[in-house]
């Protein structure tokens, strides 16, 4: 092959498809050189539980941002949801004293709250018509400021005996969290490459005006979306409870959405909207956890992470922007 | 010897080898006003954009007051006094009148500060001279569309332009607005300016020019005084082109009644437009840019909300909100706007044919899509469109605006549907294309679709259509039916020149 044909190749090759991708790969090469700790199971699985509660929310995020929307308040509905969740198992087992009935009603009771608020944030936008930036960040300080204020600005702990076991519990080597992002991921995977509704949610989010010619009720599939998120947030939020037996109104859920947002774009996804990727958003989400992870091992201050992190973000928009 | 400020000599123009302009000789005399007219497409709005500099000529020559010049990008037609009115306004709403004038060569204070109070004197002082009553500092968006227009004038006027375009300046205007107008283009006139009117508004050009130029498919086909030729005359001319498309032999259609829209109103935008469509019958909606055709089909498709009006298919009432309704209905819409609200660029062939009936190629109760029976469709589709294209799956952004339109025709008929809505089917394809649109449309309506066929082009309606309802500013001036069907009919009902029986 001469220098052309290679040109050729590299030239055709889909670097939008892999980039993040090959990204991941030369991070991990990177870390396995620059820690001798990098590569311990152990480390590897704490990589991916740490980032399993912002990744599956961020599968959410792909959605909405698809549509050309984007949602903030993802973190402060963990907060909110979390509450409203061990607050309502407590009282149930209070009264009733049944543990069984009152984990699951718990849980329950945080995924439908979950989705109520997501579905509230997608009914503003679209009945609204209201850009969903402004939404979600002014749902983002209400569902804060009720989770302060319901919960005393404190801690509140769960009363159960048996809610705080599966948070942690490991299926074949790797914590509940993990595969439930990872069985997620095959979900809204198939939801977006096979089903009706991820083809309008790129139809939407690629020419509003051309969907609303086609046919396609834009309104619903948006606030589908939003609501999607809500319930992947209340997931999210089960899990963390679970994992701390507790929820702290004003720790719990802080800068999720930065991450969650962060793993979309550096999965792939244009801010633009109209297309999207379910598995490279998986993957912008474990690039983050890497770099946290090393940015720890090197002992550089936990201070400075979020630098890194803003660094990263912007250079992987950059990136995308040269591309297109 | 009359004194000329512009002449061009043998200007052409081609997009992609399409010429749209043929060696084009025009010269524009100091101090009047001048009429350009032409249907749409004859290269009225090319020739002015090359004359204001947003298109270089492929060849030819420009001289201003004598000089050869070079117009490559609108600074410079700024700088040799030549300024262009667009269609579209280009003010910026959240800014004042003296902001707007002044955008682009703002006043400055010597420490480098915007001279607020010198702008806003210049732009009285303008507005005055105009003779026009609006305020220096009132907002853009507070203003009324003929007040727009002032400001733009205005504009214009400020840089001391010599000469003045204006490009179809009355479409958006109410009669007592084009008065205005009117009075201050003539006033502008005798204080020295050189105007160039560009409609087609036939009797207007009549009332307000001193010289008109006919244009037709990019050649000049006559220069008159205006004292010399009638309004009839010049409509003549404008379509006085032979049939030389071939179009595909009428059917007859059927008789039964399929699409009944009884009395639709949207006020200010249509009026009590009534019609009855047959299955198999192609029904042409014609008329001037403006009329309010494709707001017809909006209303239809539920696009627009009306006021009054029904809508009944096959005799009984439907209430359509949405084009999702429209859909479900039979009802089916070929966008003009190809690529505004027609196709998805970014989305492949199989994915924009299937994307209104994407329904039908799924399965189970999370709608998962049958692949291979979209591609099958979508490869059928292909074949009988005849659409050129590398693969199904290539991005629409790929293909030529011809096969993008087929892939839009394609798309506006997988869902089976009774009734077709086309508007402005032939939009910007090449004559093969267009060929092959008037085929299919005519076979689909052979076997039973019923047709809404909205075109500018007096030639295709009269090839197609088994009825034209002639529209003008929203309401409807006639129905023509079979061999009353002319272009002249067609120009006189849609300038207003004749009322018909609506």
């Amino acid at each position: 092959m001469t220098t052309a044909d290679v040109r050729q190749v590299l030239k055709k090759f889909e670097y939008q498809k892999y980039a993040s991708f090959i990204a991941l790969v030369v991070l991990f090469v990177l870390s396995a050189f620059l820690s001798p700790f990098f590569l311990r199971p152990g480390n590897l699985v704490n990589i991916m539980s740490q980032v399993s509660y912002t990744g599956m929310i961020s599968l959410g995020m792909a959605l909405v941002i698809i549509t050309g929307g984007i949602d903030l308040s993802v973190g402060s509905l963990v907060a909110f949801d979390s509450l409203i969740g061990v607050m309502f198992m407590n009282w149930f087992l209070k009264s009733t004293n049944h543990e069984v009935g009152a984990v699951l009603l718990g849980i329950a009771c945080t995924l439908v709250v979950g989705s109520a608020t997501g579905f509230l944030n997608g009914v503003t936008i679209t009945r609204g018509k209201l850009a969903p930036f402004i939404v979600t960040l002014g749902t983002m300080a209400v569902f804060r400021s009720l989770a302060l204020f319901i919960g005393n600005a404190g801690e509140i702990q769960s009363q159960s005996s048996i809610y705080g076991s599966f948070g942690l519990a490991t299926i074949l080597f790797l914590p509940v969290p993990v595969w439930a992002m990872l069985f997620l991921a095959l979900v809204l995977d198939m939801v977006l490459n096979r089903t009706r509704y991820g083809r309008y949610l790129c139809a939407v989010g690629s020419n509003t005006r051309v969907a609303i010619f086609s046919a396609i009720n834009v309104d619903r599939v948006k606030a589908i979306a939003y609501t999607i998120t809500g319930l992947l947030v209340g997931i999210s939020s089960v899990l963390l409870t679970s994992r701390f037996n507790a929820v702290s109104t004003s720790n719990t859920g802080m800068g999720y959405e930065l991450d969650a947002i962060a793993a979309v774009i550096i999965g792939g996804t244009p801010m633009t909207g109209g297309r999207g990727t379910i598995w490279g958003t998986i993957i912008g989400a474990i690039i983050l956890g890497i770099i946290n992870n090393m940015l720890n091992m090197l002992g550089v201050s936990a201070y400075l992470q979020g630098t890194v992190k803003g660094l990263v973000i912007i250079g992987a928009v950059y990136i995308q922007r040269q591309r297109a | 010897m009359s004194d000329v400020l512009l002449a061009t000599k043998d200007i052409s123009k081609d997009f992609s080898s399409v010429y749209v302009l043929n060696d084009i000789n025009v010269e524009v005399i100091r101090g009047e006003i001048l009429g350009i007219i032409g249907e749409n497409g004859a290269g009225k709005s090319t020739l002015m954009k090359i004359l204001s500099g947003v298109y270089t000529p492929t060849s030819g020559e420009i001289r201003f007051e004598g000089e050869p010049v070079e117009i490559r990008e609108p600074m410079d037609a700024k700088k040799l006094g030549i300024s262009l009115i667009p269609q579209e306004f280009n003010l910026i709403r959240e800014l004042t009148v003296y902001d707007n004038v002044f955008l682009g060569s703002e006043l400055r204070q010597k420490n480098g500060l915007l001279d607020k109070k010198a702008m806003m004197a210049r732009t009285q002082e303008l507005l005055g001279e105009l003779n026009v009553d609006i305020r220096p500092d009132e907002r853009i968006e507070n203003l009324s569309t003929a007040q727009k227009q002032m400001v733009e004038i205005c504009k214009a006027v400020s840089v001391n332009a010599k000469l003045l375009i204006m490009d179809e300046p009355t479409t958006v205007l109410t009669q007592f607005e084009i008065d205005i107008l009117f009075r201050l283009m003539r006033r502008l006139r005798d204080q020295g300016s050189t105007l160039i009117y560009i409609s087609h508004k036939l009797k207007e050009v009549k009332a307000i020019c001193d010289r008109v130029i006919i244009l037709r498919d990019g050649n000049i086909i006559s220069t008159e005084k205006i004292d010399d030729i009638s309004v009839i005359e010049m409509a003549q001319r404008m379509v006085g082109r032979e049939l030389n498309q071939v179009f595909p032999a009428k059917h007859t259609p059927e008789d039964m009644v399929v699409l009944e829209v009884e009395n639709l109103t949207v006020p200010g935008v249509i009026e009590n437009i009534s019609f009855k469509l047959r299955r198999g019958e192609i029904l042409g909606l014609a008329g001037l840019v403006g009329a309010g055709r494709t707001e017809v089909a909006e209303t239809i498709l539920g696009v627009r909300k009306a006021e009054t009006g029904r809508i009944l298919r096959n005799g009984k009432e439907v209430t359509i909100a949405r084009p999702a309704d429209a859909v479900a209905n039979g009802i089916s819409y070929l966008s003009e706007d190809r690529q505004g609200s027609g196709i998805l660029t970014s989305f492949s062939v199989v994915k924009n044919t299937s994307l209104v009936s994407l329904g039908s190629y799924c399965k189970y109760i999370f709608k998962v899509i049958l692949r291979q029976k979209e591609r099958d469709s979508a490869d059928e589709h292909t074949r009988q469109f005849n659409i050129k294209t590398q693969s199904l799956d290539t991005r629409l952004e790929f293909l030529s605006g011809g096969n993008q339109q087929k892939v839009s025709l394609a798309k506006s008929i997988d869902p089976k549907p009774v009734v077709l809505i086309a508007d402005e089917p032939t939009r910007g394809v090449d004559v093969s294309a267009k060929q092959e649109i008037y085929r299919l449309i005519n076979k689909l309506a052979s076997e039973g679709l019923a047709c809404i066929f909205i075109s500018s082009e007096q030639e295709e309606i009269i090839g197609m259509c088994h009825r034209v309802i002639v529209m003008k500013q929203g309401r409807a001036m006639g129905t023509l039916e079979g061999k009353s069907i002319t272009e002249e009919e067609i120009m006189y009902l849609a300038t207003g020149i004749r009322e018909g029986v609506a």
